[in-house]
């Protein structure tokens, strides 16, 4: 299991294959327990691309709604969370080139990533706190500013903790990929994190 | 070494980085791996400095909603597939209906013999105006806001 829950480990009485038909003949209430499965993962994808909570809600809800709208080019025999990831990505790669947006963000910008060593660290130590924080804060800045697809993998594997394998399949792109885009990423982050590294 | 064949070593030298780092090597290769980082000091200090950021990384993870958030989402999502279908259906019914009402309205001009024949002229140009600024607003709000913006982003 990953660092995000992931909600198409669980298992489910009904099949995503069977809701997908279902959700085909216009059925909502189908769609309905689809979006129940995987609202979790498309929302979390989404912050790790947009960096943003109300961002990653609106998009990740977008995403279900133009899901189920082009539901009918969707094969049900193909899984149905990376056909929806797709969706989520391109919503949040579009919004994150509109330069309007991304100013707004900047403005606007709170914490998206969360210290889990934060609680340990202010109890026993304020000063820590406060360098844990701006850390924090670093680690955030050094990932925005990250090119799209170096962040998106970056995300990926960092923080919902998937495999190689389960990225290259979810992105349709080799392994080797994964791991150069990853090196790249991971290279980009130390340069800029430089001094507190 | 040609060029090709360092781009390759090269190559082959990050993946094996990261595969290190993330515990996704093999025995054979982790000593792969170790005889790498003990021939190359260079190699070696980019593992370090690898490690000190996959050290900061591992500790944080993305930050958890509301537990409301996810009472509330399929409400929301509901609540935008409804009301795309309604403003669709506005939309269509606007249009069928201005320009009903457009047509009824420029036959009584055109049989109005009294009014001068430049008020009949303003008359149509403004309606022309009119249901041509409409009909680009309803066309970017259902079909280019929809494509458009997206046709550039690779899959």
């Amino acid at each position: 299991m990953g660092a995000v829950e992931r909600d198409s480990a669980v298992e489910h009485a009904v099949s995503d294959h069977a809701l997908v038909l279902k959700a085909q003949a216009g059925d909502r209430e189908a769609f309905g327990e689809l979006v129940a499965r995987y609202m979790r993962r498309a929302y979390y994808a989404a912050l790790g691309l947009t960096g943003s909570h109300d961002d990653a809600l609106d998009l990740s809800q977008e995403a279900f709604v133009r899901a189920y709208r082009a539901r009918a080019s969707l094969d049900p025999d193909r899984p149905f969370y990376p056909w929806l990831y797709q969706i989520v990505r391109r919503l949040c790669f579009n919004m994150q080139r509109d330069r309007r947006t991304r100013r707004r963000r900047m403005e606007e910008a709170t914490p998206w990533l969360q210290d889990q060593a934060d609680a340990r660290a202010a109890a026993s130590d304020p000063a820590r706190d406060v360098e844990r924080s701006e850390l924090r804060s670093r680690l955030e800045v050094a990932i925005d500013a990250l090119p799209e697809r170096e962040r998106e993998v970056l995300v990926l594997k960092e923080f919902e903790g998937l495999r190689y394998r389960e990225i290259a399949e979810l992105l349709g792109i080799p392994i080797g990929t994964v791991m150069s885009r990853l090196y790249t990423a991971r290279k980009n982050l130390a340069e800029i994190l430089g001094d507190v590294l | 070494m040609s060029e090709r064949g360092a781009a390759a070593g090269d190559e082959r030298a990050r993946r094996l980085l990261m595969r290190g780092l993330d515990g996704e090597l093999p025995a054979e290769e982790r000593e792969e791996l170790e005889r790498l980082l003990n021939s190359d000091a260079s190699v070696r200090a980019e593992w370090d400095r690898l490690v000190r950021l996959k050290e900061v990384t591992d500790t944080m993870k993305l930050q958890q909603p509301p537990d409301e958030v996810w009472k509330d989402y399929w409400e929301s999502v509901y609540v935008r597939l409804e009301r795309g279908i309604g403003w669709i259906l506005l939309s269509v019914g606007a249009i069928v209906l201005v320009s009903y009402g457009l047509w009824m309205g420029a036959q009584e001009i055109i049989a109005d013999t009294e009014m001068p024949l430049y008020l009949k002229a303003a008359i149509l140009a403004t309606t022309v105006g009119v249901v041509v600024l409409l009909v680009s607003v309803v066309r970017e709000k259902l079909f280019i806001g929809r494509t458009e913006r997206y046709k550039d982003v690779e899959r």
